[in-house]
């Protein structure tokens, strides 16, 4: 190798964070695998999300590249955009399987909230950053304010599952600016006395699931089927699995959005309580990773950010797992770099490109 | 409010705390991460290892479906091989009510591309009142291919219907075997109830039908086989994947039976449209080589399950044809029950064989004057002109002196006035009178002048046809032997016989030289008296015995005219034989109802029976009823 060729190299990969890819390839290799067995061996599905993986790739590479400040200077207009489309969306956006989510742009439909999961922790981590100084109440109160609007606007699409990863991000960012104990507890007891009220407010089918996941038994045909046969996929597969491609609720078509949502019921049934485990030190490690470039972030604004984006990749990761495992309720959530679907990739590799990004520009920022 | 805000002016120090309280809640919300992460893990050891047998028997109930394979139904033949009952294959359409919202607006729309008759839509009715309504339930049976390809065309508008491939029992000869064959019918709840409680009902699942009558009835668990069962992969819509274990269903058994097909035809020829019974037995093992109850009915009618129309008029039909006379009907046994009389007589030593009495054409007893049918009598009568004349005096004076308890102990070794065990359902057990008989059912003492009555065959003593034809091969053979239809049942795969299980034939406790001098009064019988006429020429020697049962009792002193008499009220005639006389071959009793005279309603039957039987001859049929009636008054 001549010097040009590894100075060239070193050029390349200096803002590529080893550990975090390492991680991130060995989930996507395994999402592979889980999608061809869960798509009944289709070749095409396969294709599709390698494509989509390339993309993902070449967009966590690009933002691994941008220094955060520069991500400082837009944080204020992709928010504003993003109200923006979503307020658009609510005006005059598609209804797909009863839920307006999509925005007619051109040829193509786009999905504002998914720009949203990033937009806000980037608008909240901004505006902590520019008052850092001078942080009272009143701050907070206003972060609290940037955060409802486009939840609501999301949740009432609706779309509990975008709604409450985009609150998720938010509430990580206002927890790690030092929101006050006494604040939270006090937000704690509100949202418990809030709950009877908040039901009232939920859509039919929000609350079905809610009480679907308390019995599912209760109507194992409708609403309680895929929660039933999910779980009975996760607890057939025993402590070894059936071995892949020999799943029985897989390829009998028992478990429903078997390369989406419901990915993990095809993997577990397969790969059992190993694979289980296998899988939850994956995401430790990407959320460890996470956390320790957060920890060494030079300022307010990475240090928010870099927390938001690995918070809220686990969120991702213990929501889909929790809802194919009958103990949270069904909410439209990802398994993260494994389930088949290129939006939430583009979004979620994203997010690690930023933390890459973090990782890499900080002795450019101390120095 | 310390933490939430912050100095300026000592900004060095408060960013060290800040990002102090910073790592502080990163490291809470590590924490956080890692405790979900366990939760997580505690859900998946409790699902996966836990709960994992529970939930592994889940996932095998949702992919394995246990499909029934029904076997096929035994056939039955008789001696000769001749098939009286089979199976056969056909398309059937069906509906599964509970899957329609509005069956007949569908069959309407069916009746467009198929044939439907209104008797198909009221035998439809009918089976979905009887059948549960997610069964699926034939609204037309044997579909042409043609019919087949016009619905598979037009299928997408019919939901819940279908087209199936099954098996059919078929009954060749239709009425001639209705009453020994039997049918089979849908299962219906009582037998659903009663196949739980043997504990047979997993081997029923599938199968639709059950016997219900005759020898289907009663060779119902050898006639049925063993059901298969299928083990299927199916998909979360229920359609098979692929088959993972088979196990063959086993057919039922065939029967082979002691019955002649041909015989059974003849004599049913012979009994042309007049109601009766015949039973013909081989008196050396007790097989039955014909059984006739006329009328029959067709008992294909009953298969598909019957429409209410033929079952109202096989119910209604003043001729009964559902009875099975030959099994079931009790009769009067008239003058054939002398010979048994007679033997009773010298069995107790109340009578000499050659010892006389004179026969003044009536007798008195108790005040009451018991007529012979002979007007003047028959003058001086020995035993072997009492049954070959068929003396009615000389039993009327023999009754008291054997006296009713001896007559019924005497008989009971004849197989009279107790089930024979023939192998099929159904059997009246007759009445034997007694003394104890008559308190037990009247409450009343015996008197003594209901023997005399008893002596002739009328009075409370009434037999089956198969009685009376068992009597006669006892009498013929020496022996008691237990009647069975089936000669033997064959193991369709290994072609093993297995012979139907039948008790060792009880030897009669009677002194063979009694017998002899019976049974020359009965080859009398046929050469010189009563049935003389109708077997005038015979090429075989033949022993007989007529008789004539009152149907009503005439009033005292009132003399039977049968032209005067309703039809249904005229006496039956009757008439028991056996044949060839040195070494008989085959036994029979004959009953026909409200044809008077046995020896010239019945005997001619039976001399048909004979003829075709010992020599093959097929009879031209001679017109009863239309010969020279001087000698066959006398019974």
């Amino acid at each position: 190798m001549t010097p040009l060729i590894r100075r060239a190299t070193r050029f390349l990969t200096a803002h590529v964070d080893a550990p975090l890819l390492g991680a991130v390839l060995l989930l996507l290799m395994l999402g592979l695998i889980v999608i061809f067995s869960g798509s009944n061996q289709g070749v095409t599905r396969v294709i599709t999300q390698t494509i989509s993986m390339l993309v993902a790739l070449g967009v966590m590479y690009a933002f691994a590249n941008i220094p955060p400040h520069y991500l400082m200077r837009v944080a204020l207009p992709v928010y504003v955009l993003g109200v923006l489309l979503l307020v658009s969306v609510a005006l005059f956006g598609d209804v797909v399987h009863g839920a307006r989510r999509w925005l007619h742009v051109g040829v193509t439909r786009i999905q504002p909230s998914e720009l949203m999961k990033i937009a806000v922790p980037l608008m909240l981590a901004w505006y902590f950053d520019r008052y850092e100084a001078t942080l009272r109440a009143k701050n907070y109160l206003i972060a609290a304010a940037l955060l409802v609007v486009p939840v609501a606007l999301i949740a009432r699409q609706p779309d509990l599952g975008t709604a409450l990863l985009v609150l998720s991000a938010g509430c990580y960012v206002l927890f790690l600016a030092g929101l006050s104990w006494r604040i939270i507890g006090g937000l704690a007891l509100a949202s418990l006395a809030a709950i009877p009220f908040a039901w009232t407010m939920l859509h039919d089918y929000q609350r079905q699931r809610i009480l679907t996941l308390i019995d599912p038994t209760q109507d194992p045909l409708g609403a309680g089927y895929h929660i039933i046969q999910s779980t009975i996929a996760v607890g057939s597969g025993g402590i070894f699995g059936k071995g892949w491609l020999q799943g029985t609720q897989t390829r009998l078509d028992f478990i429903p959005e078997r390369t989406t949502d419901f990915i993990f019921a095809v993997y577990s049934e397969e790969f059992g309580l190993l694979g289980n485990v296998l899988l939850l030190f994956l995401f430790l490690l990407v959320v460890a990773r996470g956390a320790m470039i957060t920890a060494s972030a030079p300022t307010l604004f990475t240090r928010l950010l870099g927390g938001a984006i690995t918070l809220t990749f686990f969120t991702y990761a213990f929501v889909n797992m929790g809802m194919v495992s009958g103990i949270l309720p069904v909410v439209g959530v990802p398994l993260p770099l494994i389930s088949y679907g290129g939006t939430s990739l583009v979004t979620i590799c994203l997010g690690l490109g930023v933390l890459m990004s973090i990782q890499t520009h900080k002795k450019l920022v101390q120095s | 409010m310390s933490d939430l805000t912050i100095n300026p002016g000592v900004e060095l120090r408060n960013s060290r705390l800040e990002l102090y309280h910073f790592r502080l809640r990163l490291a809470l919300a590590s924490g956080f991460v890692l405790c979900m992460f366990l939760l997580l893990f505690a859900r998946f050891f409790y699902l996966q290892v836990i709960q994992h047998e529970h939930y592994e028997t889940l996932a095998e109930a949702n992919r394995i479906s246990i499909v029934p394979i029904v076997p096929n139904r035994g056939i039955i033949v008789d001696r000769n091989g001749v098939l009286l009952a089979h199976n056969y294959s056909a398309y059937t359409l069906e509906i599964t009510p509970s899957k329609v919202d509005d069956i007949e607006a569908l069959i309407d729309e069916l009746a467009s591309v198929v044939e439907i008759t209104p008797k198909d839509r009221r035998r439809f009715k009918k089976l979905t009142e009887e059948s549960k309504s997610f069964d699926s339930l034939p609204i037309r049976t044997r579909l042409s291919d043609e019919e087949i390809a016009r619905f598979a065309a037009n299928r997408y508008r019919f939901s819940g219907v279908e087209i199936n491939a099954r098996l059919f029992r078929q009954y060749p000869h239709g009425e001639l075997f209705s009453h020994v064959v039997g049918h089979i019918g849908r299962i219906n709840q009582r037998e659903l109830d009663q196949l739980e409680t043997d504990g047979l009902d997993a081997n029923y699942r599938g199968t639709d039908y059950i016997g219900k009558t005759g020898l289907e009835q009663g060779y119902e668990t050898q006639l049925h086989g063993t059901t298969g069962v299928e083990q299927v992969e199916v998909d979360s819509g229920g359609r098979a994947v692929r088959t993972l274990s088979r196990s063959a269903p086993v057919s039922g058994n065939n029967l082979v039976l002691k019955l002649d097909a041909g015989l059974q035809e003849v004599i049913d020829r012979a009994f042309g449209d007049r109601r009766g019974a015949l039973v013909a037995i081989d008196p050396a093992t007790g097989g039955v080589l014909a059984f006739v109850s006329k009328p029959g009915f067709d008992p294909n009618l009953f298969v598909e399950g019957i429409d209410p129309l033929n079952w109202k008029e096989l119910n209604e039909s003043p001729d009964r044809p559902m009875v099975n006379r030959a099994l079931a009907g009790t009769y009067p046994p008239g003058s054939t029950i002398k010979p048994y009389m007679a033997l009773a007589a010298l069995a107790y030593g109340k009578r000499r064989p050659e010892q006389t009495i004179s026969d003044p054409g009536f007798f008195n007893f108790g005040g009451h004057t018991f007529h012979d049918s002979k007007v003047g009598g028959h003058g001086v009568v020995d035993m072997y002109k009492s049954i070959v004349a068929s003396c009615d005096t000389y039993y009327y004076m023999l009754a008291n002196d054997l006296g009713i308890d001896n007559i019924s102990r005497f008989f009971r070794g004849f197989g009279f006035g107790s089930r024979t065990g023939i192998d099929i359902n159904g059997e009246s057990a007759g009445i034997l009178p007694s003394q104890e008989w008559k308190m037990r059912r009247f409450k009343q003492k015996w008197y003594a002048g209901e023997t005399v009555s008893v002596a002739i065959g009328q009075g409370y003593n009434a037999y089956t046809p198969l009685q009376l034809a068992q009597a006669m091969a006892t009498l013929a053979s020496g022996q008691l032997s237990r009647p069975h239809i089936v000669d033997y049942i064959e193991n369709i795969t290994t072609r093993s016989r297995t012979a139907a299980d039948a008790p060792p034939p009880r030897p009669l406790e009677v002194r063979p030289e009694h017998l002899r001098v019976i049974r020359q009064a009965l080859v009398g019988v046929n050469r010189e008296g009563t049935g003389a006429r109708a077997f005038a020429g015979a090429q075989y020697v033949s022993a007989g015995k007529t008789g004539t049962a009152q149907v009503i009792a005439l009033k005292q002193g009132e003399k039977y005219i049968e032209s005067r008499v309703a039809e249904r009220h005229r006496d039956h005639a009757l008439f028991i034989a056996y044949a060839p006389a040195d070494a008989p071959k085959i036994a029979l009793a004959v009953v026909v109802e409200n044809a008077g005279f046995g020896a010239r309603a019945a005997a001619p039957i039976a001399r048909q029976v004979l003829d075709y039987y010992l020599l093959g001859k097929q009879p031209f049929a001679p017109k009863p009823g239309s010969q020279d009636e001087s000698d066959d008054t006398a019974d």
